[in-house]
This record gives C-alpha cells, sequence and structure tokens, in this order.
C-alpha cells in the first residue's frame, strides 16, 4: 500500500497549501478542459469492468468458489441497483459496510482468502495491472451504471455511521488541522492545476459519489473510493486510514447519503 | 500471337512483378517496415529527414486537438484532422522530447486524414502534425504546456 | 501479456467513427521499477487497422506513445454491420487482434 507514496513525499510536502490563503480561486479555460474531454471520452478504464465480471465469476481461493452467492444487499449474487444503496447495515456481519468492506466479507467466507492478504493487495501499485478488489468494485459499481444513489438510514447503526462521517468530515485534526472543508467547502477552488470538487455543494457530492470507483490516470489503474479517503487522509497528514475501516465506512455513508440523487457513471476518469 | 492473349500475358506479368516486390501480402501482413531512423532521431530535422519531408510547408488545412496545458505529461490527448487532399500519412511530432518522432499513420483505402492518440511530453514543447499529401509534406504546430495537478 | 482491446465503431453519415482503448505498458525503457532496476524497453510499434479485410490505417509507434493507448480514427464509406479489426504488434512480438462491429448512430 505505501509503494504508490515513494519518493513523493518531499514534492508532496513542498505544495503543501495554508488553508484560505494558497488555494487558487479561479475557473479552468477551454485550453485545460478540452484535454479533460478528450481523456474522459475514451477511458481505460472501462477494461477493467470485463475483468472484473471475469473475477466475480471465476472459482478463486482456497475454497474455490465465485462471489456469485455475495450478497450485497439485495440477495445472493444480486448485482444490478446493489451499489447505490451502499453502505447499509449487514445482518450475517451486524455491522454497516460499504461495497469494498463486503467484497473483503465475501472473499473471505466464500473464497477462503485470508483478510490481511486481501486488504495488503487491494490497492494496486500504480502501473501495474490493477488489483482483484479493485476491478470487481468496478464491475458491481457499473451494474448500477444509470441508477440513482439511494442510500437510506433507517437502521439505528446506519444513522451512528452517518452521524460519525459527518463528525468526521467536519472535524478539523492532525498537524495541519485540515478538516475535509480546507479543500472541499469552497466553490472554484485548485491546487495547481487539480480542481477541488465544492463537496458541500449538493452538485458537488453528487459529482463525486457518481464517479467512484474511476480510472487514475497518472497511476493507470482504476482506483475506488476506499483509496480516495485514504489518499485524503495522507495528504492532510493525518494518521493512515485503515482499508475498509470503520472511519472510512463512516465518511463513506455520509458522502452517499449527501449525493443521493446522483446517477451513477463509472468508471469516473480522474487526473 | 493473337492480342487477347498478349493483353492476358502482359498483366499477369505485371502482377507477377508486384508480387516479387511484395506488395500484394494480404491485409494483416502489410505493415510498413519500423521507420528505425526516425525514431531514433534525437532532433526534429533528423525526423524530417528520415521521412523525406524537408521544409513542409504550413498548412491551415491541418488541425491539430489538444489541450494548451495538460496536467499529465505522462498522457497528453492529440488529434490531427486533415482536409487536404490525398491525405497518405500523419505523423506527431514533439519537438522537445528526447526522440521528437512519436507516431506515424499510413492512411489507406477509406481512411480519413484523423488520427487521435495520447503520447507522452517530458516538457513543454511545441507538437508538430506532420502530413503528406499527394506526395507532399504540409506542417501545423501547437504548442502544449506541461504542468502537474495537485500534490502528486 | 497481451490484453484485449476495447473498440468502438458508430456509423455517423457515411463515416466510421472508431476508437480503441488497448492494455499495455509502452515502456519506455527509461523507468526504473520498486528495485531500483531499468524496466526493459516494451511498446506497441505497429497498428493495422482493417475495415471488411481491407487496410485503412497502418500506424507506426514509438514508446512515446502514452501506457494503455488509444487510437482514433474515422473510416469513409462504411455502413452499418461492417467489420473493423485491429491488430498490434510490440517489440518483444507479442500481438493482439480484436475485432468490432460498425453500430449504426443511436
Amino acid at each position: 500500500m505505501a509503494v504508490v507514496r515513494r519518493g513523493f513525499a518531499a514534492l508532496a510536502l513542498a505544495c503543501l497549501v495554508t488553508p484560505g490563503t494558497g488555494l487558487a480561486q479561479v475557473k479552468p479555460d477551454a485550453g485545460i478542459t478540452i484535454g479533460r474531454q478528450m481523456l474522459a471520452d475514451d477511458n481505460p478504464g472501462e477494461l477493467w469492468i470485463e475483468q472484473g465480471k471475469t473475477l466475480f465469476h471465476q472459482k478463486r481461493g482456497p475454497k474455490s468458489a465465485s462471489l456469485e452467492q455475495c450478497d450485497f444487499g439485495l440477495g445472493a449474487g444480486k448485482l444490478e441497483g446493489a451499489s447505490v444503496r451502499l453502505p447499509r447495515y449487514f445482518s450475517d456481519t451486524d455491522r454497516v459496510q460499504d461495497l469494498e468492506s463486503r467484497l473483503v466479507t465475501c472473499m473471505v467466507e466464500l473464497q477462503g482468502f485470508k483478510r490481511d492478504d486481501i486488504v495488503a493487495r487491494a490497492i494496486s501499485p500504480a502501473g501495474s495491472n490493477g488489483s482483484d478488489i479493485e476491478a470487481l468494485a468496478l464491475y458491481i459499481t457499473s451494474r448500477s451504471n444509470g441508477m440513482k444513489m439511494s442510500v437510506s438510514l433507517d437502521h439505528p447503526k446506519e444513522q451512528e455511521m452517518y452521524m460519525a462521517g459527518e463528525y468526521l468530515f467536519f472535524r478539523r485534526s492532525g498537524q495541519t488541522d485540515f478538516s475535509c472543508l480546507q479543500c472541499h467547502g469552497d466553490a472554484d477552488k485548485r491546487i495547481r492545476l487539480q480542481d477541488l470538487v465544492h463537496m458541500t455543494s449538493k452538485k458537488g457530492v453528487q459529482e463525486v459519489v457518481a464517479t467512484w470507483p474511476a480510472y487514475r490516470g497518472a497511476h493507470f489503474v482504476v482506483r475506488t473510493m476506499q483509496w480516495r479517503l485514504y489518499d485524503c487522509f495522507w495528504q492532510m497528514r493525518l494518521p493512515e486510514l485503515a482499508y475498509a475501516s470503520d472511519v472510512s465506512i463512516a465518511l463513506t455513508t455520509y458522502l452517499h447519503y449527501q449525493g443521493n440523487g446522483a446517477v451513477i457513471k463509472v468508471p469516473g476518469f480522474k487526473r | 500471337m493473337n492480342n487477347m492473349r498478349r493483353a492476358f500475358l502482359q498483366w499477369a506479368g505485371g502482377i507477377a512483378a508486384l508480387a516479387a516486390a511484395g506488395l500484394l501480402r494480404p491485409a494483416q501482413a502489410w505493415a510498413a517496415s519500423w521507420n528505425k531512423a526516425g525514431f531514433e532521431s534525437k532532433v526534429v530535422n533528423d525526423v524530417l529527414k528520415s521521412l523525406g519531408a524537408a521544409n513542409p510547408a504550413e498548412s491551415k488545412e491541418i488541425t491539430i486537438t489538444a489541450p494548451d496545458i495538460a496536467e499529465n505529461g505522462a498522457v497528453v490527448p492529440v488529434a490531427v484532422a486533415s482536409r487536404l487532399a490525398n491525405t497518405q500519412q500523419i505523423s506527431i511530432v514533439a519537438e522537445k522530447n528526447p526522440f521528437p518522432l512519436a507516431a506515424t499513420f499510413e492512411v489507406a483505402g477509406g481512411g480519413e486524414g484523423y488520427v487521435s492518440t495520447r503520447i507522452k511530453m517530458g516538457q513543454t514543447s511545441d507538437v508538430w502534425a506532420l502530413v503528406k499529401a499527394d506526395g507532399k509534406y504540409y506542417v501545423a504546430r501547437k504548442e502544449i504546456k506541461i504542468t502537474v495537478g495537485g500534490c502528486g | 501479456m497481451a490484453e484485449p482491446m476495447k473498440i468502438r465503431a458508430i456509423l455517423q453519415g457515411d463515416v466510421a467513427d472508431v476508437r480503441v482503448l488497448m492494455l499495455h505498458p509502452m515502456e519506455t525503457g527509461q523507468r526504473r521499477d520498486a528495485k531500483g532496476e531499468l524496466v526493459p524497453l516494451h511498446f506497441i510499434q505497429s497498428v493495422v487497422v482493417t475495415h471488411n479485410g481491407k487496410t485503412v490505417l497502418d500506424a507506426q509507434w514509438s514508446q512515446a506513445v502514452s501506457r494503455n493507448p488509444f487510437l482514433g480514427l474515422r473510416v469513409k464509406g462504411a455502413k452499418a454491420g461492417d467489420r473493423i479489426s485491429v491488430t498490434w504488434v510490440d517489440n518483444q512480438s507479442d500481438k493482439r487482434t480484436d475485432e468490432a462491429v460498425v453500430a449504426p448512430a443511436s
């Protein structure tokens, strides 16, 4: 998991900006957006959808089983419309789970993989062929393409997760005293050429929840929401966000619920 | 020898000559040999020489679609459209790359004078679209600035 | 290696708009891996596109074409149902051919 970071530490520290002063406030012009449009129109991420489908049906792991019996909330193996209701409470684990933690559960229970092994390879090195979870998460989410994010908070544990996520989103912490707001709390902000989504606006948060998993151009692989949150924590110099942890699921619950109504369109395309 | 037979023999002889010259290979095998000299040239003038494209004429009939500023030099989208009649070949050259010639496209049969791809650029540079049409070479240029996005 | 390509061919009038996504490392030979060793030169050198068996594009690439390359082209005189075939060959003699059928404009 730390492989992606190697060599970037010095450069990244040098570009850390003081909130409110260094973040630029200019809209990108056509000469920049044309490049982004050309890349997004033909997205190499699509090549991993087929891989994810193959992995879903393939008998794998010590138990030589497929993931066809995995319940993502709508019953065993039912994928269409499943990811738009995640995160949600699952009675078999008595937890609120997002898509990736649910994949981990099924890969352990159904296929016999060791949790530590799955987690260790969940985020693939940049420039690699990608991880099994990245392809699976993309495939399963793509089965909800065109559908609307529809997270509900009926169960008390879902409500708890949502409130924890909201608290975490707005809490300033760590050596930089950052919360998510410092980068994502205003419109038209960017760090160098990277636009920062305005996530306290409905439009902004919907754009986010609609487009993950996404092909990360600079990494040449598909990245997931777990990776995105992990990377934000790293940018904020917070302690490492553990894969599929309650903190990550809480933030995902908060963001997905805020983004309800967003029309899913994956793979997204990110810089 | 009657005229029809003579005409037939002349035609057959012509075909044999073409076959001997290797110009009648099936479609899959009809791949031009890789322009090693051009791809290993380190300066644009050598690239032009390798293509036989010295002194290409500037042409407004060539359109380069690409960003003014690309936020990832490893993946710079470049599309070239040529409205020149009988466009035969399109090359994409990044002037300041260690090896400027990035790609050459031979357009045959029903191919339109249009190609789109993504190239690596080491630094801000002019990108040239070199087009061969009706045996002559033309060029258009566009500067593409390379920067980085975000914190890495 | 040699993962399948994704080819889209959509008719616009009598021109097929063809878009090809390929999976290939396109290594320049200059990159170092996690152990600090140079990753060898490995890139697609030749791409040939045919339309109903006839060559319409014959491309030569260098290692300067991006990783997971994209190719866009247009084919005149196309009709719905026509066959588009794409073949790439790399400098390590690996190759891949995939086909698609021209779809009518939606």
